[in-house]
């Protein structure tokens, strides 16, 4: 048993070391969706389960809890070649055995002390580009995997201390930018180093016996915490569906059903009930499932660490062959919409057990947005952001206005930086009125965006959600408002036949896009808004007049906001 | 008679401190008196007649503050309005597309500009600088009216790509200042010429914010001084670590966001490389937090920008400043899976910890330094006396009891916790800016920091601390040394092939005739002036740039245009720096051009301060204090009185009014010949 002094002190001590790793990636990182959205991560995990250990505090939140898969995969394949050895360091971006999708390269390395395997420390990063159809891989019509990317399955980079070039030569070959996936290399394995400086530094200080057994307490108490609130809440079963719009080839909606039970400290979550896999790049691989469902319950419980001791008491059923568990070589691009819809479903389930623990559905996409086209000189250019939308109401006030999405923590490109990179005017960056959901805490606004072309052509291509079913309220809230896409053909104004999502779009020159998009779900009855607040609301042009009255009644005029 | 005497005073939350210097004889004085509220004034002048009789006698006052911050914090600037391009009203409530905090998804931001005071008028500039649409100026002198009406005391114009080509801000600032009955008027690109809107519009709306409440408070504190015959030159303390003078912070007072920390950094750097130790981290143990700075090569790091609070960004360069919430007020608890934790919940110093008795009952890291008995609770930082008991019960009733500790114990995890948190954000710090940390020594400064410098020695692996002679007037001291400054930027966004090097050598010249006015101005006598250039500069491709000093020769104030060479050599040899790696064939551009002038005030030799004390050292008397696992009886020493040479071995607690050094078993402090105490390890 070890002492509580010990166990404090090696606890921030050990998350220091993932924390570590992540600054030297974001310092070292050649792409910028590294070195500055940090869409990376880095962990200890469990040398026989793989089970994550401790993760680093700044890494991008889907990551904690879809590293696990990503270590597992590679101790199976270790078990099987029988070949593991102090010194390897194995590469691999396959998102069906690690999760989330083929841009994330993850490099897992064994870590040895005193000849005996200890843990495996793990890096993984969003890089630049990875082959496949489309640049930077967001490709919307893929139907299979290799359309998306090239596939790596676990293998060595490092044997024994030895870089394998044949390997990294194979990886290179395989880009449209090699220098940019050396530098991210480099620095991943360089954060490896580090972390395994750090890990000699510690077991040196402590000891074997002693870190093993903080570990083991560590995720014995992550459980007690985590058994602790579940048991707070009430016992019983709350059913929540969602819906995707579509999954980019066929215009049929896509059903994520969660339901939830808790008795006494345990909880369970059963998908039965969602679509089963599609065509289309909507799949996400268990893994990548149980990552979410990790992030839903650490943002209803912000205070939980990030560690497999957390996941013990929660049962979830993933069905086979559902969009939520797809085999190879479904694709898997758009999997950020899917993950997001199920935080959706399990709040909006969490919300019927315990309205005070849950905030309102957030915007729920991502609208990954690209113009594309050839400047006079002939060359190409390709402007690719996410867009933002509104946070959901809770208990402490109304919903945050144009926030990142619950699974990211990366920021916008600011207009300047991208009219100075690509040939648009912005017509439009503003909040879009009217798009927060009604409540007594009503969701934050939206954004609209309208970007003009000033070359003379160009291609466009969206991936969004959202289009055809709103955010959710809670708690009696009112829905957001849904996503809105157009984009203009001389005078007239069109909208692609999968609404959020399409391929090939044409402007011409004095052409323009405009994405609106949805805003917060409110929370609690819109009846219970203080007057005074709409008012404000009005005065401020946040909500109109008529969509106040609509939802708030007319207490609210004749107040001097 | 020409005066020689230096004022300099830090305004903090609690205490207001003034470090007087008499320049001709070396001679140095300190005071110490509460923090007057809400006027910082009646504080500031209190403390200058402690030590000062005649302010006719005294050549300069130098103030760091914290008027600006305060007034970000608690939101009371003034009620300011903006005008701003059609369609790019919500750029100051959009943000950058961030959330509070990763984990919860709870909480709000509301904008110091309210959506109905954000008008926008027709106008439109591209990103080459081509103007799309001309000002509206109708349109403006209308949406001035309307703001007036609606009582606000300044207007900013925050006009999209405007660092690209400022004409159509100029134009409307120009149609703003015939109607507007105060100075308080401004454009972005006068604030900030560089590119990103909204770290532009932020914080030229916060310093238009600011500039109502900051220089009426700095005007009446100047009133005052000259109406007590002060006749000096009264400067003021830049977020950067430079000086301005006091019209200059009066029209840019966002540049004072971290006036008084940063003083206190500069203090520590020239106290440090005095001493023989270019190299050092700082801490500053505060009531709510640890903050923690890196000084390499006798330089200070610099941020590019801050965010005050959750949105609100300020981008001027200041000393780069790491803030945990492990301060001697944060509070230790249990969580419920049993795990110790400390803070991010703070009693602050109001109520304090528990054993100040002013109705805090939950044990903090003070608390659990005054249970081992290294505070000495007869004779604490403050005066008073401290209630022991109450903070051995709180200890036990939150730690001890849930942990199964003795008090000793559960006070002894409290330290060992706190400590390791100070040491994870000192170690953190040197590995983002690319430093080994076990080459730095530690310097504590704030009450309670040399309390726990042996730790960070034992935790981080560094060589030696060294603790001031007044740790507790660090800032004050700081505002003596530290240089007058003026920063410049313009956006030039090029790539290097195309670098103009006449246009380059032009924008410095500007820049530097600019700041050699600001520095005649001020009035002062300056050692030397320092000129540095930089260029922000990355691959195409790469939104983040680095860093890349330019040397640039100038002769009689006239600039020798870069070459594209010098440029490029200059770009790959930073690169290397900071990547170690070039991109083959890779193509580079440059977006910023940054300039400092730098007049360098005469540096006091810190000798002066030394003790003049000789002869045998005897403990005033011993003490039962708790370190190592145990009780010992530990030698109590005045620290003030230890003659230069002095070697004391723990365990032992050197005592001074404003700080407590613990010297740990194993560890020995020396007084070296500024009187700094260095702590080193113990020849075994």
């Amino acid at each position: 048993m070890i002492d509580p002094i010990t166990l404090a002190v090696l606890a921030g001590r050990m998350e220091q070391i993932a924390d570590e790793m992540d600054a030297t990636l974001f310092r070292s990182a050649f792409n910028p969706i590294i070195a500055e959205a940090h869409d990376a991560s880095h962990g200890l995990y469990h040398a026989a389960t793989g089970d994550t250990l401790v993760q680093g505090k700044s890494g991008l939140p889907i990551f904690v809890g879809v590293m696990a898969f990503a270590v597992k995969a590679v101790i199976d394949k270790a078990a099987r070649d029988g070949d593991l050895a102090d010194g390897d360091v194995y590469i691999f971006n396959d998102a069906h055995i690690g999760g989330t999708h083929l841009s994330d390269m993850r490099l897992v390395r064994p870590y040895y002390h005193q000849g005996r395997l200890f843990c495996y420390l793990a890096s993984v990063g969003h890089w630049h580009d990875v082959g496949g159809a489309v640049p930077g891989n967001y490709n919307p019509r893929a139907t299979e995997v290799f359309q998306e990317a090239f596939v790596l399955p676990p293998v060595k980079v490092m044997r024994a201390g030895v870089v394998q070039q044949d390997v990294i030569d194979i990886i290179l070959r395989n880009t449209r930018l090699p220098a940019s996936a050396q530098g991210d290399l480099n620095g991943q394995l360089g954060a490896l180093d580090l972390g395994v400086r750090r890990m000699d530094g510690l077991l040196a200080e402590y000891g074997a016996d002693t870190v093993r057994a903080a570990l083991d307490a560590l995720s014995d108490r992550a459980e007690t915490l985590i058994r602790a609130e579940v048991a707070s809440l009430p016992d019983g079963r709350w059913e929540a569906t969602d819906y995707l719009d579509n999954d980019g080839i066929t215009d049929v909606a896509l059903p994520i059903t969660v339901a939830l039970t808790v008795a006494g400290d345990r909880l369970s979550l059963d998908f039965t009930g969602t679509a089963p896999a599609t065509a289309g790049p909507v799949n996400i691989s268990r893994g990548t499932a149980i990552a979410a469902v990790y992030v839903a319950i650490k943002h209803i419980f912000p205070g939980l660490p990030a560690n497999a001791g957390v996941m013990r008491p929660l049962e979830i059923i993933v069905p086979d062959r559902s969009l939520l568990a797809a085999e190879f070589p479904a694709p898997t691009g758009g999997y950020t919409e899917t993950i997001l819809r199920m935080i959706d479903v399990i709040f909006s389930a969490m919300a019927q057990a315990a309205p005070d623990l849950v905030v309102a559905n957030a915007y729920g996409t991502i609208n990954a947005l690209s113009l594309a086209g050839y400047r006079r000189d002939g060359r190409r250019w390709v402007m690719f952001s996410f867009y933002g939308g509104g946070h959901g109401g809770s208990t402490d006030g109304d919903g945050l206005n144009h926030g990142n999405a619950p699974i990211s923590t990366a920021t916008i490109p600011p207009v300047e930086i991208l009219e100075s990179a690509y040939p648009v005017m912005f017509r439009q960056w503003a909040l879009r009125p009217d798009s927060g959901g009604a409540g007594a805490h009503r969701g934050g606004m939206g954004a609209v965006y309208e970007i003009e072309l000033l070359e003379e052509s160009a291609e466009v291509f969206l991936f969004g959600e959202r289009g055809r079913h709103a955010p959710k309220g809670a708690a009696g809230g009112g829905d957001a408002a849904l996503n809105r896409f157009s984009y203009s053909q001389g005078d007239a104004w069109a909208t692609p036949a999968m609404v959020s999502k399409g391929t090939g779009m044409r402007l011409a020159r004095g052409d323009a896009v405009r994405l609106e998009t949805p805003g917060g779900g409110g929370y609690g009855p819109a009846a219970a808004r203080d007057p005074g607040a709409v008012a404000r609301d009005v005065a401020l042009g946040l909500v109109s007049a008529q969509a106040a009255d609509a939802a708030y009644g007319t207490a609210w005029r004749g107040i001097t906001a | 008679m020409t005066s020689s005497i230096l004022i300099g005073v830090d305004v903090g939350g609690t205490f207001t401190d003034i470090f007087v210097l008499d320049a001709a004889t070396g001679r140095a004085e300190v005071a110490k008196v509460p923090t007057s509220r809400p006027d910082q004034s009646a504080g500031f002048l209190a403390g200058i007649a402690q030590r000062v009789a005649d302010l006719g006698t005294v050549a300069t006052v130098v103030h760091g503050t914290t008027a600006g911050t305060n007034a970000l914090l608690e939101r009371k600037g003034a009620r300011i309005g903006v005008i701003t391009t059609a369609g790019f009203r919500d750029v100051l409530e959009m943000r950058r597309r961030d959330r509070p905090r990763t984990w919860g998804l709870r909480g709000d931001f509301t904008p110091v500009v309210p959506r109905d005071l954000r008008l926008e008028v027709a106008e439109r500039t591209l990103a080459d600088g081509t103007i799309h649409t001309p000002v509206d100026l109708d349109a403006v002198r209308a949406a001035g009216h309307a703001l007036l009406a609606q009582g606000c005391q300044a207007v900013a114009v925050l006009f999209v790509n405007s660092y690209a080509n400022p004409a159509n801000e100029q134009a409307a600032v120009a149609a703003l200042r015939a109607i507007w009955p105060t100075p308080h008027v401004a454009s972005s690109s006068e604030i900030l010429p560089e590119i990103r809107e909204f770290e532009r519009f932020s914080t030229t709306a916060l310093n238009a914010y600011l500039q109502p409440e900051v220089s009426g408070y700095l005007g009446r504190l100047e009133t005052a001084l000259k109406s007590g015959g002060f006749g000096g030159e009264f400067l003021i303390v830049q977020s950067n670590g430079g000086v301005m003078a006091v019209d200059t912070a009066c029209r840019l007072p966002v540049r004072t966001a971290l006036s008084g920390p940063a003083a206190g950094v500069i203090a520590a750097a020239y106290i440090a490389e005095t001493a023989g130790f270019p190299d050092i981290i700082t801490g500053d143990m505060g009531g709510t937090s640890f903050d923690v700075a890196l000084i390499a090569g006798g330089q200070a790091a610099l941020a590019a920008q801050t965010a005050i609070d959750f949105g609100m960004v300020v981008r001027v360069p200041m000393i780069e400043i790491t803030t945990i919430g492990a301060g001697g007020g944060s509070i230790a608890w249990v969580d419920k899976g049993g795990l110790l934790n400390i803070g991010p919940e703070s009693a602050g110093s109001d109520p304090g910890p528990v054993a100040y008795a002013r109705g805090n009952t939950r044990p903090t890291v003070t608390d659990a330094n005054i249970v081992l008995g290294r505070i000495d609770p007869d004779r604490p930082i403050g005066g008073g006396r401290l209630d022991v008991a109450a903070a051995r019960a709180a200890i036990d009733a939150h730690i001890g009891g849930p942990l199964k500790l003795t008090t000793e114990q559960a006070a002894e995890a409290i330290i060992r916790v706190a400590n390791s948190r100070m040491a994870g954000a000192i170690r953190l710090v040197s590995i983002e800016r690319g430093h080994d940390p076990k080459h730095f020594a530690f310097m504590p400064f704030g009450g309670g920091g040399a309390l726990h410098a042996g730790a960070m020695l034992a935790e981080v692996g560094l060589s030696r601390a060294i603790v001031p002679r007044y740790p507790g007037v660090t800032s004050a001291m700081g505002c003596v040394i530290a240089d007058m400054r003026a920063d410049f930027v313009q956006t030039v966004n090029t790539m290097t092939t195309a670098a103009d090097g006449a246009a380059l050598a032009a924008l410095i010249g500007d820049h530097l005739g600019q700041g050699a006015a600001m520095l005649a101005a001020s009035g002062g006598a300056f050692a030397a002036r320092v000129v540095t250039v930089e260029l922000d500069m990355a691959y195409v491709g790469q939104t983040h740039t680095v860093s890349v000093a330019l040397p640039v020769t100038i002769t009689a104030d006239v600039v020798t245009p870069p070459t594209v060479a010098d440029i490029t050599a200059a770009f790959e040899a930073a690169y290397l720096r900071v990547y170690n790696r070039l991109l083959p064939g890779g193509v580079s551009r440059i977006l910023n051009l940054r300039t400092a002038v730098i007049g360098q005030r005469p540096k006091f030799d810190l000798a002066t301060l030394a003790p003049t004390t000789s002869g045998a050292v005897t403990p005033r008397t011993t003490r039962r204090v708790h370190m190592g696992g145990d009780w010992c009886d530990a030698a109590i020493y005045d620290r003030l009185a230890l003659p230069v040479g002095t070697v004391i071995h723990g365990p032992a607690v050197l005592e001074q009014p404003d700080t407590t050094i613990l010297v740990e078993p194993g560890l020995m402090g020396t007084v070296d010949a500024y009187g700094n105490v260095i702590l080193t390890r113990s020849a075994a």
